[in-house]
């Protein structure tokens, strides 16, 4: 017993090195070029441009009707047979950008259309173009409407970010395993990774509270 | 109000609409509408629910695009609708009007000055500081001084409908157009608002207000113009108008109007 509680103890720094080197920034770096894809996406969803309405509705379709591990194994395993082969990092960073900008399209779409239409009418009455008028006027509130689907986007992505152990990420859960693999303790390993995920998602959370009550602040209760 | 005189404009009339058509797929809305607003007028335009005064008066805020018709200012655009219409023609036509909606459609996310200082700021480049001391002082003028740094949500119908007619105001538009401004207030607060419209024509802002508190219409207005079925049926001073209408059609809303449950 004793040796157990001293090996969950001696793994607790590498698992949470894991977290900090690797879950944790891979997180934050997919998911921000996510963003960035997903409003792209979105607005070419929303755009009256025939091909760029189409090119994006396909692009969802695709990365929500594959899994995830699937386009992670495409980028990494299966690209180099073109002759493009890509380091374990930035595959990772790739596959779950690409993958939260699929997700993430639809969320921002659908908060941009639940702007009432009479925001785009005053932008416009008060001299703005559509461009400024959605920089300015929809898209903030937009914003405030897909926090919390956004907030749950990124959990999930902490959580998926495990899936790069298998193209030999080192972050959180491919430490763990490691020392499983020497110590033959799967049980207790295992156990506490998904004890510091579950931190780590108590703690995002926590910080999505924060978040919607600073954008609330201008909505009646 | 120095800073915000009404802006004098060369010429008898501010605009002239010449034969405004606009169909939604089957539904022929406008069916050639003409009429003109004289520098410093005031028209009430009244008619029946779904006559098109709604999409009139987008029209003159390039919200909505007719099919075909002008739209002249007397300061020299004119917009043919008879040809597709640019993009600079459209943004030109929204520098020389303002609209103020029934629902108000203030910016919730921002306070009672960054609605007013937003048009003059972001699209007129005015200095921010220039900008908020006219919204100030207007804010003044309707009795909202203290809300400025206030939300929409924290203020009842009737103010916000007199941060939306500032809002307007401080873009300083050639002419004003209100859609309804009073009917979504309730009773008790409309007359707060009718008054600042109401001061607004004596100091000889122009204005098309589509209304239909009729008492209002003929205290304000110089000129009432009267549309149904797309058209205008007739039009001329509130007393003629309201009063003693020629057009059977004129005569069977005005008794709609004033004695609902006959
Ligand atoms: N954007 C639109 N799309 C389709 N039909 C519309 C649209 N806007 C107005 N209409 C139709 O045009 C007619 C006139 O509407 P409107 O101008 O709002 O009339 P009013 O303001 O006099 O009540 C109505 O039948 C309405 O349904
Ligand atoms: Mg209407």
């Amino acid at each position: 017993m004793e040796s157990q509680w001293d090996l969950a103890w001696r793994s607790l720094g590498p698992i949470i090195g894991g977290a900090i080197g690797g879950t944790i920034p891979l997180a934050l770096t997919s998911f921000v070029l996510g963003l960035i894809i997903a409003l792209a996406v979105a607005l070419a969803r929303l755009s009256r441009v025939p091909v760029l309405s189409g090119a994006a509705r396909v692009y969802v379709s695709v990365i929500r009707g594959t899994p995830l591990l699937v386009q992670l194994f495409v980028i990494f395993y299966g690209l180099p047979s073109l002759g493009v082969t890509i380091e374990p990092w930035p595959s990772a960073i790739i596959a779950f950008a690409l993958n939260v900008g699929g997700y993430a399209a639809e969320v921002i779409r659908a908060a941009i259309l639940s702007v009432p239409q009479g925001q785009w009418e005053a932008g416009h009455t008060i001299g703005m173009s559509r461009v400024l008028t959605l920089r300015r006027i929809i898209l903030p509130q937009a914003a405030r409407v897909s926090v919390p689907p956004l907030s749950n986007t990124f959990i999930s992505l902490v959580k998926d970010t495990s899936l790069a152990s298998l193209i030999l990420v080192t972050e959180l859960f491919r430490e763990a395993q490691q020392i499983a693999t020497f110590s033959n303790e799967f049980m207790l390993l295992y156990v506490e990774a998904a004890v510091v995920y579950w931190v780590i998602c108590l703690v995002l959370s926590s910080g999505q509270n924060v978040i919607e009550k600073r954008l609330d602040r201008y909505v009646a209760h | 109000m120095s800073h915000t005189d009404p802006p004098v404009v060369p010429g008898t009339h501010v605009i002239r609409v010449r034969g405004l058509r606009k169909s939604f797929g089957d539904n022929q809305v406008l069916n050639g509408i003409d009429f003109e607003v004289r520098r410093g007028g005031v028209v009430a335009l009244i008619g029946p629910s779904g006559s098109g005064k709604t999409t009139v008066l987008r029209s003159l805020n390039g919200l909505a695009v007719p099919d075909d018709g002008t739209v002249t200012f007397s300061n020299g655009l004119e917009i043919d609708f008879s040809s597709p219409v640019s993009k600079r023609d459209l943004l030109a036509l929204r520098d020389r009007s303002a609209m103020v909606f029934q629902h108000y459609n203030l910016f919730p996310h921002k306070t009672v000055l960054q609605n007013i200082i937003e048009g003059p700021v972001q699209v007129q480049k005015r200095r921010v500081a220039e900008a908020t001391a006219e919204a100030e002082s207007l804010l003044q003028r309707v009795g909202l001084a203290d809300k400025r740094d206030a939300y929409p949500f924290e203020l009842s119908g009737g103010q916000q409908q007199r941060v939306g007619i500032v809002r307007a105001l401080a873009l300083r538009p050639d002419v004003l157009l209100f859609d309804e401004p009073t009917s979504a207030l309730d009773p008790e607060l409309v007359g707060d608002v009718l008054t600042v419209i109401k001061e607004l024509g004596d100091e000889g802002w122009t204005m098309v207000i589509v209304t239909h508190e009729l008492a209002f219409a003929r205290q304000v207005a110089d000129e009432v113009v009267f549309m149904d079925g797309g058209v205008v049926v007739e039009r001329g001073a509130p007393g003629d108008i309201l009063v003693n209408p020629r057009e059977e059609r004129t005569k069977q809303f005005l008794h709609r109007v004033l004695h609902p449950f006959d």
